[in-house]
């Protein structure tokens, strides 16, 4: 058995550890953690040493992810010293016990450092009437949108007002008003009525994103978040201020007014637009996805993703969606057409069939297909989706599961590079059926004699020579797609699959991390997960009988691939574990 | 008899003396940072050596000095927490906002006397191996920066700043900054920000003490203007005679801004200590009494954030018998002495050393709400308790002052003030905001429920009145 596979990308070094209780229980906490930004050591603070006490202090500004800036003060308590005699030696108690002092002063817990043997206490009551006067503070020129408001259900600052609030407040005077639907940007929209000027908003864009964006226009209580006259909140990543607005002052224009909270299913799942594969939650109502956002993982994306990742989504619900199977144009069965096309692999001589799978696809669908490859003796690739990637989270590889088409031998290193056989096979005659799995392998087809010479200029590895006019010689064409496009027009068999958002599975990212995810919605009409008609296939074409769960298979294949030896599907957890690649 | 005495403004108001560099030299000016630069490394009894530099601050620390600019901290001791190994430059900057209201000392100095404040400076940036000084100026003060920016160049043409200052081997230089226009451009952690070309937006402390991470996160000293060209007196005359000008532990001289109600509003400058409330007010060598006919209500005394005395106030102020025991001695508020210590242990503040007096004619309750609006429109809105707590206070004493009080007000201000100090905000603003109108409600309370008293009983009467004078008074708000 390997032991490869790892949940952690770096063993930290030891950190010295320092005991402090917080509201009465000892606990030990590591002298310093990583900043955010840096990811140098720098003191571990109050709210760190309580949420390692699961002790919950509440805070608006603090971000574990952000610098701290200490504006909301939310986050007070009172806290007390071992007391130092004028030898500077600890007094003691008659017990023997360090005397503590209780420190005249509060302090905010979110940027105040911990040292040995310091008392936290979080719910005393000069603590609570500390929390009520900022929270009164911040309702006083709060509009009570809630029944309109589409934070309700996720607002901190709901949340805290019945948790640690009062429930009258004195105010009697004319409330600021300031604009409420200010366009920022192509995606996010700002009410400044409901902003409590955490600054969240503004740390992130330029300390996260690198974007100096956004800034607080004004004085005191009229202070507002805005934009740079002229320049819109615009980069790939706007979107997570709307995560982290702990009201709801920024919202999503594609998601705002849409739908309660409250009613949304949320699926752990995995971003299929390009290699870094952040963590997501679908939120889906009624077999419908209605958002993406990001879901933590340090060793992937952290809590963010980008805003391209975010709305690619739509897609999924589109009506013209392929959902029957199609034996050459005509409405078929799952059944009908699987054992046609079982009989004809059967006796398909060794060397005849090329399969095209794509990196869009599973680490089990992959599998599946190289035992369908090995079987047929067949010639295997998959299409390269080259794009821009960032310093941040995107990758410049837009499939998936690049990772996972290599591991299972769906294609070499290159992706890519049998494809030029492919074509020259099905040219010479030589190659008469073609299984393609999620590509529209027509649309980056240029004629061979002109991408001969192309590539002699550039190294065009997802562009080919598989055209339209070529796929026409084929004896059998077989395509398994989502949407409908011209590949599947020219197909023999046509069998709709299923997106991720429909099935279980995992990919395998481009550091190797394995994730998996879960099904969200159900796939329209009779599309199936490819895994599941794979199965089917595989049994009925090599008489292997795998596992019909995707548990099963993961751990089938995991024996099998030597990069995945030891991994289990339960094993992987909700963020994956890193393979070697 | 208490007097004037004259150290930062010697010269200053002299008939014929000039801002120029050549009035100053006349006048024996930059002999004291001559003097700073070449002082020898001295040998300490135990073999080891004292540096020029330390030798300085171990001076200001004998001095007794404490910051002019509003908090009263030990010069000496800050100098102490100056991070000197960090290896990144140490900055100095001189705090030249001058914005609290009532308070017009420091631009005397800038305007008369620019030289006094740039030898000032260039001992203390000497003193603690600074390299480049900044002068932020509030931005009003055009003129002042202009005087400033003439002076700097002058000293520079004559080597007092720039490279190899007067053949010491010691470079300096020195620039001036225009203020944002924004009374917390002079809380020094504001003020970095500033600086630095952002929202003058204070720092929390910890992290960001100035000592350690202050300007571009470099170790840096923040003074007061007045406080820096104590230091070129130090060092003319030594730390120990510094000490013994005014009394222990409020050394020095302070220049009060008296301002108000009575006869001579002005600039005086005394002996910490050596003359009291009293003296400042009536005494014809200051304020020469209030105008005729009036009686004293109020003194705010250390700027408009200090808490205000009722006149008739006393206190029981810890003072040592002729045995050297410690007594308690009750003090009317005209008897205290003006200083630090004091002023403090009667729980208010020499703060910026401002002292603002107000007569029987004052309305209290309007004199609260002038000040309320300046706070509320000053408050930089970072933190929530005074950024909404600033605002909120204004609003409710604009409504008591335009005929729409409570008697209830009086409590509510105190309140909403109460949720503000105490180490909830990330400035002392805070405690700037709120320390008034506790006070002013606190000492003045009647006026206040009877502000609002009144307006409740008018309202009322409205109510019971016939239709058109209802709509008449509705019309009017
Ligand atoms: C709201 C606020 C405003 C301040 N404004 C000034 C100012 O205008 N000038 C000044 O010298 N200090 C001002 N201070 C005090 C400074 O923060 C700082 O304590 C002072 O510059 C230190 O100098 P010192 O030690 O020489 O007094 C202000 C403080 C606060 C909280
Ligand atoms: S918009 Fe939201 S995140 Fe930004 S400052 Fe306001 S409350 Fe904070
Ligand atoms: S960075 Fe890649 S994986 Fe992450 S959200 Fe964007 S497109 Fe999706
Ligand atoms: S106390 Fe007031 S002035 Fe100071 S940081 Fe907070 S909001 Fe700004
Ligand atoms: S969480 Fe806002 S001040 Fe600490």
């Amino acid at each position: 058995m390997s032991t490869a596979a790892t949940t952690e990308i770096k063993p930290a070094p030891p950190v010295e550890k320092i005991k402090v209780k917080v509201d009465g229980r000892e606990i030990e906490v590591p002298k310093t953690m990583a900043d955010p930004i840096s990811g140098k050591p720098i003191p571990t603070t109050m709210i760190q040493a309580c949420e390692l006490a699961k002790q919950e202090v509440p805070h608006y500004c603090y971000h574990p992810k952000l610098p701290v800036v200490g504006n909301c003060r939310m986050c007070l308590v009172e806290y007390g010293m071992p007391a130092m005699g004028p030898d500077r030696k600890p007094v003691l108690n008659a017990d023997g016990s360090p005397k503590i002092s209780k420190m005249p002063r509060p302090a905010i817990s979110c940027a105040t450092p911990v040292s040995p043997g310091m008392e936290i206490y979080t719910n005393t009551p000069g603590v609570k009437q500390m929390r009520e006067g900022v929270l009164e503070s911040l309702l006083i020129n709060h509009p009570l949108d809630c029944p309109i408001c589409d934070q309700a259900g996720e607002c901190k600052l709901q949340e805290y007002s019945v948790d640690y609030g009062q429930s009258a407040s004195r105010f009697v005077e004319a409330k600021v008003h300031k604009p409420k639907a200010v366009d920022l940007g192509p995606r996010i929209m700002l009410d400044a009525e409901r902003c409590i000027l955490c600054t969240r908003c503004i740390r992130f864009t330029r300390d996260i994103a690198g974007d100096d964006a956004l800034g607080i226009v004004n004085r005191g209580s009229y202070n507002t978040i805005a934009t740079f006259p002229g320049l819109p909140f615009d980069n790939n990543y706007t979107l997570n201020t709307v995560d982290i607005c702990p009201v709801g002052a920024l919202t999503s224009k594609d998601f705002r007014f849409k739908m309660r909270v409250w009613f949304l299913k949320e699926t752990k799942s995995v971003c299929t637009s390009c290699a870094t594969g952040c963590n997501i939650i679908i939120g889906s109502r009624e077999e419908k996805i209605q958002r993406y956002t990001p879901r933590e993982n340090d060793a992937v994306n952290g809590p963010w993703m980008c805003d391209a990742g975010r709305l690619n989504y739509k897609w999924i619900g589109r009506e013209d969606r392929l959902k029957d199977v199609l034996v050459r144009g005509q409405k078929s069965t799952w059944t009908a057409a699987l054992n046609e096309i079982s009989d004809k692999l059967k006796k398909a001589p060794a060397g005849s069939v090329a399969i095209i799978a794509s990196a869009r696809q599973t680490n089990e669908e992959l599998w599946l297909i190289s035992k369908l490859k090995a079987k047929l003796g067949a010639i295997s690739d998959s299409i390269p989706r080259d794009g821009k990637g960032d310093k941040i989270l995107v990758s410049a590889d837009k499939n998936p599961n690049t990772n996972g088409a290599r591991l299972t031998g769906i294609c070499f290193t290159e992706m890519g590079i049998n494809l030029v056989k492919i074509s020259d096979g099905i040219a010479s005659g030589k190659i008469k059926t073609l299984i393609v799995f999620g590509e529209n392998i027509v649309k980056r087809a240029v004629a061979n004699e002109k991408l001969r010479e192309r590539e002699t200029i550039s190294e065009v590895v997802d562009e080919h020579g598989i055209t339209a006019e070529l796929l026409q010689k084929l004896d059998t064409l077989i395509v398994s797609d989502i949407l409908p496009n011209e590949t599947t027009k020219l197909a023999h068999y046509v069998l709709p699959g299923a997106a991720h958002a429909e099935k279980r599975g995992s990919f395998t990212n481009t550091k190797g991390r394995v994730q998996k995810f879960m099904k969200a919605v159900e796939a329209p009409g009779d599309a199936r997960a490819e895994w599941e008609f794979l199965h089917d296939l595989v049994h009925n074409v090599t008489g292997q009988n795998g596992f019909v769960t995707i548990e099963g298979l993961f751990n089938q294949m995991a024996k099998e691939v030597p990069a995945f030896n030891g991994v289990t599907w339960q094993a992987l957890g909700d963020t994956g574990l890193t393979v070697q690649i | 008899m208490a007097q004037e005495y004259k150290l930062i403004l010697k010269y200053a108001d002299e008939p014929g003396y000039t801002p120029d560099i050549e009035c100053y030299l006349r006048h024996g000016g930059y002999a004291d940072l001559k003097k700073a630069l070449a002082i020898a490394p001295k040998d300490l009894a135990d073999g080891k050596k004292l540096s020029p530099q330390e030798q300085i601050r171990e001076d200001v620390k004998i001095s007794g000095l404490r910051g002019r600019g509003g908090a009263g901290f030990s010069c000496g001791l800050k100098w102490s927490f100056v991070d000197r190994k960090s290896g990144k430059p140490i900055y100095l900057i001189c705090n030249a906002d001058e914005s609290e209201p009532g308070t017009f000392k420091d631009r005397q100095i800038m305007y008369k006397d620019p030289h006094q404040l740039i030898e000032g400076m260039a001992i203390s940036c000497f003193a603690n191996d600074v390299h480049l000084a900044y002068i932020y100026i509030r931005g009003e003060m055009v003129d002042g920066a202009k005087i400033l920016n003439e002076a700097l160049k002058e000293a520079r043409a004559k080597n007092f700043l720039g490279k190899n200052i007067c053949g010491g081997g010691y470079d300096l230089e020195m620039h001036v900054h225009r203020g944002a226009g924004a009374y917390i451009c002079g809380e020094e952690t504001g003020l970095i920000e500033s600086l630095e070309g952002k929202r003058p937006y204070p720092r929390i402390k910890p992290p960001y003490f100035p000592a350690i991470l202050g300007l571009w996160m470099c170790p840096t000293i923040v003074n007061n203007v007045e406080t820096l060209c104590n230091v070129k007196h130090i060092v003319a005359m030594g730390g120990a005679a510094f000490a013994k000008l005014g009394t222990p532990n409020n050394t020095g001289t302070r220049i009060v801004s008296l301002s108000g109600h009575v006869k001579k509003p002005g600039y005086y400058e005394i002996e910490t200590g050596k003359a009291t409330i009293g003296e400042l007010i009536n005494d014809p060598k200051f304020g020469g009494g209030l105008r005729d006919g009036r009686k004293l209500k109020a003194v705010i005394p250390g700027g408009s954030s200090a808490k205000v005395f009722k006149a008739g106030e006393k206190f029981k102020l810890k003072k040592k018998d002729a045995e050297g025991k410690e007594i308690l001695v009750e003090t009317d508020m005209l008897d205290l002495p003006y200083d630090f210590d004091s002023l403090a242990a009667a729980g208010s503040m020499s703060g910026s050393s401002a002292i603002i007096v107000m007569d029987d004619s004052t309305d209290i309750v309007e004199a609260l709400a002038n000040l309320s609006e300046f706070y509320a429109h000053e408050s930089c809105g970072q933190c929530t308790p005074c950024r909404e707590g600033a605002l909120w206070m204004s609003k409710t004493l604009h409504r008591l002052t335009h005929g729409e009080g409570r008697a209830a007000d009086a409590d509510y201000l105190v309140k909403i003030a109460d949720n503000i100090p105490g180490g909830r905000t990330i400035c002392a603003f805070g405690e700037a905001c709120s320390w008034p109108v506790q006070s002013f409600v606190a000492k003045f309370k009647d006026e206040f429920v009877a502000k609002g008293a009144a307006d409740e009983a008018r309202h009322a009467k409205q109510v019971a009145a016939p239709v058109e004078t209802k709509e008449l008074a509705a019309a009017h708000h």
